[in-house]
């Protein structure tokens, strides 16, 4: 009963996608670079509830805002927040359709923008432009292909055998 | 396929409930918000924390210094050539008029001497480079490479070969971040290098503009104008460009002119920047008063702020009398 659990497929891609948040970009291609550390917080939480949890993603949001020169705790918040709405809900995302998920995801994503927004009105920063919302439609839209890589990931990492316990 | 579920197996799911984590973070993320926006608290941990973050980001800014690399090997003979006889011949130039600078600035300090006002300081600077990262999209921020080990400190002017770029906020130890002028939480005291009316310079979010809302409809501004730094509020050093007037619009009704001003520095293209770091050496002239000035402004100006935004209406009136007078004469 006493089986090894295997994180460093999920901690791996969290950390690749925190560094392809700051992965510079050609101005028009950064105005629609989706939020890839929140899309892959909700996809870990959703695959693995047990192994990625608000802890993780709390982390994983302090190294954003370390990357990104932001308030300490910003992104911090608002993805240990989509992380707890992934995990209320993980069971029925995972059976949805892939339009749906993509809905979905495009919902968490708006929460995470909406939560960033109001700290950032309250911290007093400067209004961000129309970007925030291009980010998050681009999220969505590109919800599909991520899911294809990190389902590729969690295939090929987990061992078949030990996998299949639902 | 290899799915696992928290439900079915409440013993693996270690502690206390999701919802309870989610309130404990909660709490340390408002803490820690509150905390560092109070801006003196966090930031040795924060500096700490950056610097192990430092070799990630060296990591991701690997790709576009290789590209820069590949690119600059590939570089033809000929535009070699050409770039080398443009230099050439802009060195002759410059000094030329180097040669004049000498004797230009020892007379100044003289002159100045005899007005009894303070002397100018001869500026200190550190060669920089931007680290290939893109910061947070919603700020104008950069990242640079050198930080409080290279004597880096914030508040420190950051120049290009044109002009003013921005200061340092955070020091990362072995980096540092950097506001551009030009973001909307930026403001930079200025004056007209014409007729030295001064006002204040504040960023607009957009890469290629600043606008300068506190300008009086009769001001003596015209489209083309160079500003430069005016040296108040100490952050920056005097007499830096900073942009030319690109643009003036008085709407009516309005008690102040919308004024656009172009950066004079390539804000989106620099590579390499300059460090300015103010009060290490003094020119020979510069006297007792100076240092005194000097050491009063930036014991009371905090480092990451420059002038109050209300400070120049009084002013920009006075100097526009003067200027009118000027006229006369």
């Amino acid at each position: 009963m006493a089986r090894e659990v295997r994180y460093w497929p999920a901690v791996v891609c969290l950390i690749v996608a925190a560094l392809l948040e700051v992965l510079p970009l050609p101005d028009v291609l950064a105005t629609w670079r989706p939020p890839f550390a929140a899309i892959a917080i909700i996809y870990w939480t959703v695959m693995w509830p047990n192994r990625i949890s608000v802890g993780t993603a709390f982390l994983v949001g302090l190294f954003l805002d370390l990357l990104h020169g932001s308030l300490l705790g910003e992104n911090a918040l608002s993805l240990s927040i989509v992380c707890y709405l992934a995990f209320r809900f993980h069971l029925r995302i995972r059976i949805f359709p892939l339009w749906q998920m993509s809905l979905t995801v495009f919902a968490l994503l708006a929460v995470n923008a909406f939560l960033q927004l109001w700290i950032d009105g309250v911290a007093g920063a400067p209004p961000a432009g129309v970007d925030r919302w291009t980010q998050v439609l681009a999220g969505a839209l590109l919800w599909p292909i991520l899911m294809g890589v990190m389902d590729r990931i969690r295939e090929l990492t987990e061992p078949r055998s030990r996998s299949i316990n639902y | 396929m290899a799915f696992s579920t928290a439900g079915q197996n409440p013993a693996s799911f270690r502690g206390t409930s999701a919802g309870l984590r989610l309130v404990l973070v909660a709490l340390l993320c408002l803490t820690l918000m509150v905390l560092d926006h109070q801006n003196q608290h966090l930031v040795s941990l924060r500096k700490n924390l950056s610097l192990m973050v430092q070799p990630l980001i060296f990591l991701v800014s690997t790709p576009s210094r290789i590209g820069s690399g590949v690119s600059d090997s590939f570089t033809t003979r000929n535009t070699l050539k050409q770039e080398n006889r443009d230099l050439n011949r802009r060195m002759l130039v410059m000094s030329a008029q180097l040669q004049q600078l000498a004797i230009l600035k020892t007379e100044n300090a003289r002159l100045r001497a005899l007005l009894d006002s303070t002397a100018k300081l001869d500026d200190r600077v550190l060669v920089a480079e931007i680290v290939a990262v893109d910061m947070n999209p919603f700020r104008q921020s950069i990242l640079i490479n050198k930080g409080s080990r290279d004597g880096v400190k914030v508040g420190a002017a950051l120049i290009d070969a044109e002009g003013i770029i921005g200061q340092i906020t955070r020091d990362q130890g072995i980096a540092a971040e950097a506001l551009l002028i030009t973001d909307l939480d930026h403001a930079l005291p200025v004056e007209v290098l014409r007729n030295r009316l001064r006002t204040i310079a504040n960023g607009t979010g957009s890469g290629d503009k600043l606008s300068l809302p506190f300008l009086p409809r009769n001001a003596d501004i015209r489209e083309g104008d160079m500003l430069v730094t005016s040296g108040l509020g100490g952050t920056f050093p005097a007499g830096y460009p900073v942009g030319t007037i690109a643009a003036i619009r008085s709407a009516p009704g309005q008690p102040f002119l919308e004024i656009e001003a172009a950066p004079a520095a390539q804000l989106n293209r620099v590579r390499e920047v300059l460090v300015v770091l103010q009060e290490e050496q003094r020119e020979p002239a510069a006297e007792a008063t100076a240092t005194v000035i000097d050491e009063s402004m930036e014991s009371s100006v905090p480092a990451d702020e420059t002038a109050p935004i209300d400070e120049p209406t009084p002013e920009t009136g006075s100097t526009d009398s003067t200027s009118s007078e000027g006229g006369t004469d």
